[in-house]
């Protein structure tokens, strides 16, 4: 990883040759660039990768940020130290659901371990794996301020509280039957289960 | 019933939207403050109140505010802290998902006092679709004139935005929070300079948690005194409590400051009791950084009083015998519960939620980890415990920002009221969780 954020411009330009924003997303990146002053464009790069990551498959690639790099004006390592600093970025390639099962303190105390279990075994990887159809990846997280309606775990924008075992079935079946990649940034939250 | 001033209209239909949140009253304190006030008035409201920092410091609010440094020609910034992570805390995200324009009125009226032509609620990732909630309540708002030029035809402008994070606990120390709002890793910077003198773009900043920006609205629609005569003491006003564990009705409360703990734990009004009618062991009183009490000394000082819920109470007898309001993160824990397990998922999370700038902090946790780890596995021995004992000693006061004493506080509390737990497992080489009743819990729909 290292030595591609580290590349030549020409190495990082042939390569990021298919990465590019589509109109709606370059919109959207631009707005969130307007939303600072003047020459203090360097703090839309958060938001920008968010972005980037739903629009490049989900996940952070080398190219892709050497192109929020360009976009923003400032150095690939600049865009790498921060993508690298964020549990939410994801450096490697990812399955279309990632499941972030929150395993601090009050879930643990309501189960959040037996969740764990439980989606290892329903879909036959251990946590940081990702299914062999490329539909789940499994992650463990830490608290996500949802300590109240515990056990639960986050799929993109949306969070699934109060897990039993037959909840899980139902937004995992779902999932697959929907089979499309959930993002941070989706907007259908209120949909959730 | 105590009073609530800030999550009482949460059941109203539709008063997420600035209509219904109108028709309830809302956005007076703008219009009392700007049409009514010098900005210095406001602020001066606010020291009266007693208001005090609700992200868990607890530091006082128009103290806060008065430090702001305002030079000629420089831009100010208002920033709230919405980066809510501390575990077991979950307030306000609650408040911003019900109520969003009781934030954005705060936000508004709180600029004003500060002479902050901008201002920034920086929200952690994870609450995305929170963020989305304040993105509608801004536009609903500007739309109606709250924000923008020249609002109710004052000559106070006020922009504000949402940015938010990407997953980092540390970005809720202010300075931290400040660098990933200009777009960096969220390394906590060294004090001083204070954000009041340099802080967002090297501008003088306030940062201020969701909850204390939203509580500015009723102090300026009732006055700091009134509000300074609700809850007990150098504690006034209310508080946000997140309640979560072994108890029977988790879930967010608003308290007046000064209810007693036995109340607040067992009474139908807030968590009903421990459930499963298990007896209660020990609670985390202010998220997970705070001391951890066994049941005798959170529901009475060493002294023999009641405690109550309020900085002063809560802090009675220093760490010996009392722990901290925090952040208003109330976990609860049954006689089942592994003291030694849970401080293991704290650790754990300190480990993971480390910068990594500071050596004491970035090592010890996972020292801290890793022994902890070896109790889990019977494989600690008694000496262990003495170990665990002098790392965290030894990260206390050691590093940049307070994620290091964040670390340190609830290994030494576990140490100090709990060492049979940890001699035990060290003696018997064998840990056993018992508190295993939730599997069949999670069977059930």
């Amino acid at each position: 990883m290292g030595a591609q954020v580290h590349g030549t411009q020409e190495y990082n330009k042939s390569k990021r040759a298919g990465i590019k924003f589509n109109e709606d997303a370059m919109k959207i990146v631009q707005k969130l660039i307007s939303n600072y002053p003047e020459g203090k464009h360097k703090s839309a790069l958060i938001p920008i990768l968010h972005v980037a990551q739903a629009e490049f498959g989900g996940w952070l690639s080398a190219e892709t940020m050497d192109y929020v790099a360009s976009i923003l004006k400032i150095q690939p390592i600049e865009v790498f130290e921060v993508a690298s600093f964020y549990s939410m970025f994801n450096l490697k390639p990812v399955g279309k659901c990632v499941l972030d099962v929150c395993q601090t303190s009050s879930c643990w105390l309501s189960g959040a371990e037996d969740i764990v279990k439980y989606i290892e075994k329903k879909l036959n990887i251990k946590v940081g794996e990702t299914t062999k159809d490329g539909m789940f990846t499994l992650k463990v997280a830490e608290c996500l301020g949802s300590c109240g309606t515990a056990p639960m775990m986050q799929c993109g924008a949306s969070f699934h509280e109060k897990l039993t075992y037959d909840k899980v079935d139902s937004i995992l079946d779902k999932y697959k039957a929907e089979g499309k990649q959930r993002n941070y940034t989706d907007l259908d939250y209120k949909n959730t289960l | 019933m105590g009073k609530k001033l800030l999550i009482h209209n949460d059941k109203v239909p539709g008063i997420d939207t600035l209509e219904v949140y109108r028709a309830h009253g809302g956005y007076a304190s703008v219009e009392k403050a700007l049409k009514t006030m010098k900005p210095d008035q406001v602020t001066d409201e606010v020291k009266k109140s007693g208001l005090r920092g609700r992200g868990g410091a607890g530091f006082p609010t128009g103290l806060k505010w008065s430090f702001l440094a305002k030079p000629e020609g420089v831009p100010r910034y208002l920033v709230c802290n919405a980066d809510e992570s501390e575990p077991g805390t979950f307030k306000d995200r609650y408040l911003m998902e019900k109520i969003p324009h009781a934030l954005i009125e705060g936000m508004i009226t709180s600029s004003y006092a500060l002479g902050a032509k901008r201002s920034y609620i920086y929200i952690r990732g994870e609450y995305f679709y929170v963020a989305r909630i304040l993105e509608q309540a801004i536009a609903e708002a500007y739309a109606a004139g709250w924000l923008g030029q020249n609002i109710l035809g004052t000559d106070f402008s006020h922009d504000c935005y949402v940015q938010v994070g990407a997953g980092a606990y540390i970005c809720g120390e202010e300075t931290a929070l400040l660098e990933s709002l200009e777009g960096k890793r969220g390394n906590p910077r060294i004090k001083p300079p204070f954000p009041a003198v340099a802080g967002l773009w090297g501008c003088p900043t306030v940062v201020n948690n969701v909850e204390t920006i939203a509580a500015v609205c009723p102090i300026v629609n009732m006055g700091g005194e009134e509000y300074a005569k609700i809850g007990v003491g150098k504690s006034t006003g209310t508080k946000l409590i997140s309640a979560s564990g072994h108890i029977n009705k988790p879930g967010v409360y608003e308290i007046e400051l000064g209810v007693p703990v036995e109340e607040f734990i067992y009474s139908e009004e807030y968590c009903g009791g421990i459930r499963n009618g298990k007896k209660m062991k020990a609670v985390v009183a202010g998220g997970s950084s705070v001391p951890i009490l066994p049941t005798e000394l959170i529901l009475k000082t060493a002294k023999g009083e009641p405690r109550l819920m309020s900085y002063e109470s809560l802090g009675d007898g220093g760490f010996l015998t009392g722990t901290m309001l925090g952040s208003g993160g109330f976990i609860v824990m049954d006689e089942d519960t592994s003291i030694v397990k849970n401080l293991f998922t704290f650790t754990r999370f300190y480990h993971h939620e480390s910068c990594g700038q500071c050596s004491p902090c970035r090592e010890g946790t996972g020292w801290m980890e890793k022994i902890l780890k070896k109790f889990l596995d019977g494989t600690a021995n008694e000496s262990d415990v003495d170990l665990l004992w002098d790392i965290q000693s030894k990260i206390e006061g050691k590093t940049i920002c307070p994620l290091g004493e964040a670390a340190a506080w609830p290994v030494a509390a576990a140490i100090r009221h709990f060492k049979d737990e940890f001699l035990e497992i060290a003696r018997k080489k064998k840990f056993v969780d018992v508190s295993h009743y939730n599997r069949l819990n999670l069977a059930k729909v």
